[in-house]
């Protein structure tokens, strides 16, 4: 199995909302989805040590665990940068240019999409319509919608979370 | 616990004033200021807004005399945050927090609305129509966005004003569950979630052996194609009529379960959506023994996680039932063995959302509207190259053209329209050559598009045709399971092929490549993914096959947008050697004398097209 490069760092209290968390849904019919998503809420990500203590705690053996995972867009196994930044690449979004500013975000940052800064602080991905369509071009930073940007728009932005 | 009689008494109490906005004449008994809160007005910070409005309310005292309401998507995304104020059904647009003074001071305190911020329609012509006049506000058939941006989401008595769970309370206690079946036949409605099957029919399926098997019904809220929202307004402006439905078809197939599937990247509609469950459960219009009939229905919800495969209904069970969402070979069919190995039906949001009026209404009242085949009406999210982005609702029939040019208020900058995306990944494009094609499941489909579940992306003249199928299939090709080797690797390989077109390295045997790989992925994968994804490709081949020639023979792409293909050039008589752009270049590739004619370097320029965007001769061209 793939473990991630970053040394995995949870705490007991992180665990021990985990374990809350598991023993709230263990036993209901198809648990391990909202097991997962609250999980990856607790921690930022799934590393192998968070799939293992679901694992355990579930009887549910690894290898579902690990294959649900990986399959689902939403669930990571590497951490994210503190702020995180998702560029829209939805249909909509796309039309009106967004490429372009998933491209200036990639340059200002100077990582590619899927990627983290060195010191941790950002990450950049693409996601498939956030909803905010009609404000198209739609970049999200740190939870907060950006839409109508151009790239110009973009150094400025980003300069906020620095 | 409420009864029957407790709704009726909540309806007469506050129906009246609920009707003011819908066009009643009761007299007033308050200001009312209508927000929008749904995701795009959100993002445009219509939460402060609001804020600001109650904090203005309270300051005067006017708290009881002024009723301040956040609502679902109005439909105008494009003029978003909306504000609407009754009595008078005063619309403004594009209102910031801090334009929520002068509103208050001139309109809701000194009675006059303020001109500057009504909302209007910017004609072609260049002069402004108020909002009232245009075609957005008069042309739509609002019967599954009935609700939407008129009423509080999150307060279920607003939804029980407008005959809310009246529905259910006659199906339970006036119909027996063959009747209802029997007028979802005869309405005629079909799936709005994309394939367009017959509602009552799915619910006929399932309805055997009622009392005796677990069932299950289910919603499908994952709504996968990516620039649609039609789904996600009508759950954050309307849960309750989505709640209301799927317990009608609880009772007519006789479940007590139901589960909503909804897409985990619409936080707003997640949240709007627990808070209409409790609420229904409080008022006992959900839960155990319902009216009193003896009828259980409660539905939980359960969160998609971004796989585009999931909104197919084996692999929406597969994936609430806790695994990787891969789709089963049909049969047998859901409404035989689905969710938990047991008789499933699925419907999506929007369907629903038309059931509660259909059964209080009759089957009469919904099949008079619309065409032959295809009744009601449908919800299109509009995006693209539009004046008007947002959210209409048509009779099924409308033609493209009045869609676009009518109540989307055309295309902008004066661009010409080339054509509609409909259908997302799984869809094709309609041409302006059938701009005046009736919008229809059948029609549709004879032009090799397809209806979808109400994606409609507007295409000018700048859009590349290649481009758009390439992005498509690009999409297809990660969402795809991986299941099936057609899906997994003929989608692959036609991206690849595409990707030569683009870059001018195609060849015309390439074009039949194409299309008999399309034909060989439609026939021989096991979903409607892979089915259905070489679709844009053939739709874009078949309307647009001089633009794909172009790509090829030329090596040039007519809209100037597949970069490979472009090449940048200084018109030297318009160049006044201001030195900006080669300044600019981050590929050092344009080079001239101070006040001299500059010079491209074709080799070294990396078509980022930085220089003709700020040069301010416009002496920049690309081709
Ligand atoms: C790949 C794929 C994706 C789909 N995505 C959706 C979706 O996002 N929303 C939806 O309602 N139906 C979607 N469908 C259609 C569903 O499988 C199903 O037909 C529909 O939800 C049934 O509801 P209806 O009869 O009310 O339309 C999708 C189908 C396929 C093959
Ligand atoms: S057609 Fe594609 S998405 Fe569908 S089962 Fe096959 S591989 Fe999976
Ligand atoms: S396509 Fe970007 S928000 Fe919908």
């Amino acid at each position: 199995m793939k473990v991630s490069n970053v040394p995995f760092q949870g705490t007991a209290e992180q665990e021990a909302k985990l374990i809350e968390l598991i023993n709230e849904h263990k036993g209901q019919k198809g648990c391990l989805m909202p097991i997962l998503q609250g999980a990856q809420n607790i921690y930022g990500y799934l590393p192998y040590e968070v799939q293992k203590i679901i694992s355990d705690n579930t009887g549910i053996p690894m290898e579902k665990i690990y294959g649900v995972v990986t399959f689902y867009a939403q669930f990571t196994t590497s951490p994210k940068g503190k702020c995180e930044i998702s560029v829209c690449l939805g249909t909509a979004c796309y039309v009106k240019g967004s490429a372009a500013i998933l491209e200036k975000v990639e340059e200002v940052l100077g990582i590619k999409e899927g990627e983290c800064t060195d010191d941790g602080a950002f990450s950049i991905e693409s996601c498939r319509c956030v909803g905010a369509c009609g404000l198209a071009p739609v970049m999200i930073v740190g939870g907060e919608v950006y839409g109508k940007i151009t790239p110009d728009d973009v150094p400025g932005i980003l300069a906020k979370y620095r | 616990m409420k009864t029957i009689q407790d709704l009726k008494d909540i309806k007469n109490q506050k129906g009246a004033q609920v009707d003011i906005r819908f066009g009643g004449d009761a007299e007033a008994e308050k200001t009312y200021i209508l927000c929008c809160a749904g995701t795009g007005c959100t993002s445009s910070h219509s939460q402060d807004l609001m804020a600001n409005f109650r904090k203005l309310a309270e300051e005067a005292g006017m708290s009881d005399k002024v009723e301040i309401i956040p609502t679902g998507c109005q439909g105008l995304c494009a003029k978003g945050p909306v504000v609407v104020v009754y009595p008078g059904d005063v619309h403004y647009q594009l209102v910031t927090p801090d334009m929520a003074q002068r509103i208050w001071d001139e309109h809701i305190v000194g009675g006059t609305p303020v001109s500057e911020y009504l909302m209007k329609e910017e004609t072609t012509s260049g002069e402004d129509i108020p909002f009232e006049e245009s075609s957005f506000y008069n042309d739509q058939v609002r019967l599954a966005l009935r609700n939407c941006g008129k009423i509080d989401p999150e307060n279920i008595d607003e939804y029980i004003a407008r005959e809310g769970y009246q529905a259910i309370a006659k199906a339970l206690t006036e119909m027996t569950p063959d009747e209802v079946i029997q007028v979802m036949i005869d309405s005629g409605l079909r799936g709005r979630g994309g394939a367009g099957f017959p509602t009552g029919k799915k619910w006929l399926f399932a309805s055997g052996n009622r009392g005796n098997v677990q069932k299950y019904v289910c919603c499908n809220a994952d709504e996968g194609d990516p620039g649609a929202f039609m789904d996600r307004s009508i759950l954050e402006g309307d849960p309750h009529s989505v709640i209301e439905a799927m317990s009608i078809a609880g009772y007519a197939i006789g479940a007590n379960q139901g589960y909503i599937y909804v897409r985990a990247e619409y936080p707003i509609a997640i949240d709007r959506l627990e808070i209409a469950l409790k609420q229904a459960r409080e008022y006992g219009v959900l839960g155990k023994n319902i009216f009193g009939t003896g009828f259980d229905f409660d539905i939980d919800l359960r969160l998609g996680a971004g796989a585009f495969v999931c909104g197919e209904e084996t692999a929406l069970m597969t994936s609430i039932e806790g695994n990787r969402g891969e789709p089963h070979p049909r049969p047998p069919f859901p409404a035989v063995k689905g969710l938990f190995q047991s008789p499933t039906i699925l419907n999506n949001v929007e369907t629903y959302a038309n059931i509660p009026q259909i059964i209080l209404k009759g089957a009469d009242w919904f099949n008079c509207s619309g065409t032959e085949t295809s009744k009601g009406t449908k919800v299109f999210a509009l995006g693209g190259k539009i004046n008007n982005t947002g959210l209409v609702e048509v009779p099924m029939g409308a033609t493209l053209r009045h869609v676009v040019e009518d109540i989307g208020g055309g295309v902008p900058n004066g661009k010409k329209f080339k054509a509609a995306q409909t259908g997302g990944p799984s869809g094709g494009c309609i041409p302006a050559d059938y701009y005046d094609i009736p919008m229809d499941y059948e029609n549709l489909s004879s032009i090799g598009c397809m209806m979808g579940s109400g994606g409609l992306i507007v295409l000018d003249e700048d859009d590349c045709m290649v481009d758009i199928a390439k992005f498509f299939l690009g999409f297809t090709v990660s969402e795809s399971c991986g299941k099936c080797t057609p899906c997994r690797i003929g989608t692959k390989r036609m991206l690849e092929i595409l990707e030569k077109i683009s870059e001018g390295k195609g060849t015309m045997e390439d074009l039949d490549k194409l299309e008999e790989l399309a034909k060989y992925i439609k026939a021989n994968s096991l979903c409607g993914l892979g089915q259905t994804a070489p679709n844009p490709v053939l739709a874009t081949i078949n309307f647009f096959r001089d633009e794909y020639i172009a790509h090829i023979k030329e090596k040039r792409c007519p809209a100037g947008v597949c970069k490979a293909l472009l090449s940048y050039t200084i018109d030297a008589d318009k160049c006044k050697g201001c030195t900006l752009c080669a300044r600019n270049c981050p590929a050092g590739a344009i080079s001239g004398e101070v006040r001299g004619a500059h010079v491209i370097d074709t080799e070294k320029c990396i078509k980022c097209g930085v220089c003709m965007d700020n040069c301010k001769f416009g002496a920049i061209y690309k081709k």
